[in-house]
Order: C-alpha cells, then sequence, then structure tokens
C-alpha cells in the first residue's frame, strides 16, 4: 500500500549511482511495548475462558460435596488430606510407602519400555503390511480381532507366560499401544504417492534407501496419528494393569488408597493421571510436528 | 549414423481380468543424439504410457527400447524424467532433493564436495541457486519444475524425458521457461523427449515433432521436421513463415485427420 512513498524516500534520501539502502523497504516495526501488549491479549483469551470454566466446576463441586455426610470429599478437605503428597513427593520410607513422584516414575518406565518396544515393533510390522500385498492379506485379518481384545484381558496370559508382574505389565502396554501404530502405519506405506516411488525407481535408490528417504518420511504424518494414539492406550492400561500387580506405581497407589479409604489421594493420583496423559499426548504431537514439517504442508 | 534412442515395435496392451486394452501398437522411433523430439496427441492416446515404456517404469508388452544399441527395461538415471508435477519430496529442501539423485549416480566418481558443486552448478543452470535452502512448498510451480529440471540435468542422463513439463504452469511461466529449456538444449546438447499436447510447444522446441493417432491402439500417425534455424526466438517466429506452416500441419493433423472423437 505505501510502495510509492518508500520508493520515494529511497530516492530522496541516495544520491543516484550508489546502492539504495535496503533498509527503507522494510515496514516500520510497531514499538515493542505494543508487541507485547498484543501477546498478553491474545495469552489471556486463550488462558481465561478455562480457568473461569475449572474455578466454576471446583466451586459446585465444593457447594455439593460440603454437607455432612457426603460420600466424596470436597475439593477444599482434598488440599487438606493430601498437602503432604502434594508438597513432598519425594520421600520414601520402603516398600511402597513412597512419594507420588516415586509411583509416577516407576509408571513411566513400564510405559517407556512397553511403549518403544511397540513403536518399533508396531513401525517394522505397519510397513511390512503396507508394502506387499500378500502380508497385508495374511495379516490383516489376525490384527482386526487382536486389536479388539481389551487390555486387561492380556493380562493373566501374560502373568502365565512370563512369571512375574514387571514384564506382564509391559508386555500389556506393548499389546494394548501396538495396534494403531501399525494400522497407521501401514495406511500411510500404501498411500506414498505413485510420483515418488517413480522418483526412486529412476534415481535406483536401493531398498534400503528407500526406506530411510521415501518410506518413512512421506508415511511421517500416519505414522505419528499411531504413535499418539498408541501413547494414550499405554497411559490408559498402565494404570488399571498396575492396579493388578501391585507394587510401586500410580495404578496400585489409586488402589491401595482405596482399600484404605483415601478417597482425597485417589482425587489426587486421578488430577496427575491426567496431567501426565495429556503431557505423554502433546509429546508425541509436538515431535510428530517437528519430523514432518515438511509432509504435512503438502 | 546408428540411432542414439530406437522404440523397436512397441506394443502396449493393458489387461485387467479377461478385459484387455490395446494402448500402443507398433511405435517404431529413432532419435539422434542431440535431438529435441516431442510427441503430441490427444489426451488418452497413450503418450505418457509411451514415455513410461521409455523412462522403464512401465514395461512393454512386445518390443523394446534401444539406447544405444543397448536394451533398456528397467528405470535408471540415464533416462531422467521431469514429471508433470513435478514430484519434488516435500521433506527435502531444493538442495537436497537435486542432491538426492547426484549422490546416487556420482557416488564412486565424485567427491563429497565435487558433488556439492555439482548440484549447486546445476542448480545455477535453471537460476535457482538462491532458493537451494528452501522447501518445494515455499517456491512458486515454475520454480518447483526447474527444480524438477534441476534434478533430472543433475543425473547427466543419456536422454532427458519431459512428461508435459509445463501443464500445470500458466502461459506467462509456461514460456519463460520454455525458453530456459531451449537455452539448456543449446548449451548442454542434451537429447530430448518430450511429451506435449500444447502445439506452439512443440513447433517452438522440438526438430521433430512426432504425431500420434487416438488410441486404443494408438499409433504414430506422422513425424514432421521442424527446419528452424537455432537459437530461435519466440517473437520472430510468430511471422515466419516456415513456423505457420509447421504450426499448420500440426492442427491439421490433430483437429482434422485425427479429431479427438470422444466426448471429453
Amino acid at each position: 500500500m505505501n510502495m510509492p512513498a518508500t520508493k520515494m524516500d529511497i530516492e530522496t534520501a541516495t544520491p543516484a549511482g550508489t546502492a539504495a539502502p535496503v533498509v527503507a523497504m522494510t515496514p516500520k516495526r510497531p514499538p515493542r511495548s505494543e508487541t507485547y501488549a498484543r501477546m498478553a491479549r491474545e495469552t489471556a483469551v486463550r488462558v481465561i475462558p478455562p480457568l473461569v470454566v475449572i474455578a466454576l466446576l471446583l466451586l459446585v463441586w465444593e457447594l455439593v460435596c460440603r454437607r455432612a455426610g457426603s460420600a466424596l470429599p470436597p475439593p477444599s478437605k482434598v488440599f487438606k488430606d493430601t498437602k503432604e503428597l502434594i508438597f513432598d513427593p519425594f520421600f520414601d520410607h520402603g516398600g511402597i510407602d513412597k512419594g507420588l513422584f516415586w509411583h509416577l516414575s516407576a509408571s513411566l518406565q513400564r510405559v517407556a519400555l512397553g511403549y518403544s518396544l511397540s513403536a518399533i515393533a508396531g513401525i517394522a510390522l505397519g510397513v511390512l503390511v503396507g508394502q506387499s500385498v500378500w502380508a497385508m492379506r495374511g495379516l490383516d485379518p489376525l490384527f482386526q480381532v487382536l486389536r479388539t481384545i481389551p487390555p486387561l484381558a492380556w493380562l493373566p496370559l501374560s502373568l502365565a507366560a512370563f512369571r512375574d508382574g514387571q514384564p506382564s505389565a509391559i508386555f500389556v502396554i506393548f499389546i494394548t499401544s501396538i495396534w494403531p501404530i501399525i494400522i497407521n502405519t501401514a495406511v500411510g506405506i500404501r498411500n506414498i504417492p505413485q510420483d515418488y516411488r517413480n522418483v526412486a525407481a529412476v534415481v535406483q535408490l536401493n531398498p534400503l534407501e528407500f526406506f530411510a528417504k521415501i518410506m518413512i518420511p512421506a508415511a511421517a504424518p500416519y505414522i505419528f496419528t499411531g504413535l499418539r494414539i498408541g501413547i494414550g492406550l499405554s497411559w490408559l492400561a498402565i494404570v488399571a494393569a498396575e492396579m493388578l500387580i501391585g507394587g510401586v506405581g500410580i495404578g496400585f497407589f489409586i488402589w491401595d488408597a482405596w482399600n484404605s479409604s483415601h478417597i482425597s489421594e485417589i482425587i489426587l493420583a486421578l488430577f496427575y493421571v491426567g496431567i501426565i496423559g495429556f503431557v505423554l499426548d502433546r509429546l508425541i504431537a509436538g515431535a510428530g510436528k517437528i519430523v514432518t514439517r515438511g509432509t504435512a504442508l503438502n | 549414423m546408428t540411432a542414439y534412442l530406437k522404440l523397436d515395435h512397441i506394443d502396449k496392451i493393458f489387461t485387467r481380468g479377461a478385459a484387455s486394452t490395446e494402448v500402443l501398437k507398433d511405435i517404431n522411433l529413432t532419435i539422434e543424439k542431440g535431438e529435441y523430439v516431442s510427441i503430441i496427441g490427444h489426451s488418452g492416446c497413450g503418450k505418457s504410457t509411451l514415455l513410461n515404456i521409455i523412462a522403464g517404469l512401465t514395461n512393454a508388452t512386445t518390443g523394446g527400447v534401444l539406447l544405444e544399441n543397448r536394451e533398456v527395461n528397467s528405470p535408471g538415471p540415464d533416462r531422467a524424467v521431469v514429471f508433470q508435477n513435478h514430484s519434488l519430496l516435500p521433506w527435502l529442501t531444493v538442495y537436497e532433493n537435486v542432491r538426492l539423485g547426484v549422490d546416487k549416480v556420482f557416488a564412486k566418481t565424485k567427491k563429497r564436495a565435487e558433488r556439492d558443486a555439482w548440484v549447486m552448478h546445476n542448480l545455477n543452470l535453471v537460476q535457482m541457486a538462491h532458493a537451494k535452502d528452501k522447501r518445494p512448498s515455499e517456491i512458486s510451480g515454475g520454480m518447483k519444475q526447474r527444480v524438477g529440471i534441476a534434478r533430472a540435468l543433475a543425473m547427466e542422463p543419456k536422454v532427458l524425458l519431459l512428461d508435459e513439463p509445463f501443464g500445470a504452469l500458466d502461459a506467462l511461466t509456461r514460456a519463460h521457461l520454455q525458453d530456459s529449456v531451449m537455452a539448456l538444449h543449446q548449451k548442454l546438447g542434451n537429447t530430448i523427449l518430450m511429451i506435449t499436447h500444447d502445439v506452439d510447444e512443440a513447433v517452438l522446441l522440438s526438430d521433430r515433432i512426432v504425431m500420434m493417432t487416438n488410441g486404443p491402439s494408438a499409433r504414430i500417425g506422422e513425424v514432421l521436421e521442424v527446419p528452424l534455424a537455432r537459437p530461435r526466438k519466440r517473437l520472430e517466429l510468430a511471422t515466419n513463415a516456415t513456423y505457420l506452416k509447421c504450426r499448420q500441419r500440426v492442427l491439421e493433423f490433430l483437429y482434422e485427420r485425427h479429431r479427438f472423437v470422444e466426448a471429453a
């Protein structure tokens, strides 16, 4: 819009023959304070509504559960009961009498192990099924049946096989989260445009190079969809599995709290479980965004 | 002089279940080194199939392709293709897209630094060196096609195959790119085979125009020499009698003798 004005500036500002200062072409930057004010406004618009809703819900909860004889504690009581757990998550009195940090970290370690295994195996199987029609015909019906089995149904079988709680829990994570990874990877591989395959053929990439340079980047958006569903499922499964296998872990912490009628502790644990599930989901989504920044644009 | 590229009695039949369609019938063509040949025909006449057969992406049902007297039936960098929709890999930068082919073709013959220089040389040829770190989504359609040409050229192909390279571009960009390709052909002396459906483009760029009849069972209907001296200038040719005569011949072939009959 202000092109003519800027052009005139250059002409008047520089004597003929010397290079025109390019700086004059850039639009004037708004003052710092204005930028910050705008950023603050944008943040406020997004942060205030959820805060208001949360405050309202807490208020309703408080009002409903305040009466004497109420089955569940109101938020104020939850906070009072669990203050110690909130402010000292790192205590360790031996056995399973540990701070919440240790319980959560034990659960996260199981998830990390089970989920990594399922990511590796899931992508590998997904590539196989996506690339080979024969493998798809052979394996797909099997996958479609197995993926409907609820996570906990695997637990007795895995306990029988591994004869130990730890590997059984990891196996349940693995078997729960692998299906969406396989299926999404396979769809991604099948949807690689013929153009990319032609390019690879003309350049004569060998199968390994094709896998690394074409297949994985082209299917990455699909793979990350699967990985994101998978991490959500594995966090769902770990709590249930831990309730049954016992030991240190947020699932058994909840079960233990229920057995000792510490309802406030259950509520606190649920809060942590939710937050961590949310963070895990964001982490995978963020990683996906970085990895697929080229592909997703097209 | 023996033919550089020879299409020898190529038939192509697509079979799906019991039904089979003969797409190409008895295609014979020889192309000399350094020649610029266009294949023109209505859509659906199998010209893209023919290019895919030469590129090795599809196999001929009978007959074959000879390049320097050796049969070729699988894809390779000696017949680099510039695809209609550029087919750049969106997760690689412009530089990396060209480098991918260069690394493969010159893995043994060129050192790392030489390959880097060769990529930049080819990007410079198409005037795209300035955008080397951009991703395909950040550059215009014409620029993408330039990079596609650079990627093909960088493989030092014996024959450069252009599959309607300017089809998806607007008229001004197309003219600009045609001039660039002409200049490159002049400078490097590549053997070029181009698929097109644009009569002006064919006459302007080619030494010979191969006109295909309508499918199914498309054949080569006529081959027209374009005896115009190079370098050719778009503006001067607009009134050039030879140019107009050639143009007329192609138009007559396409719109009188082999009119597109199907309702399209």
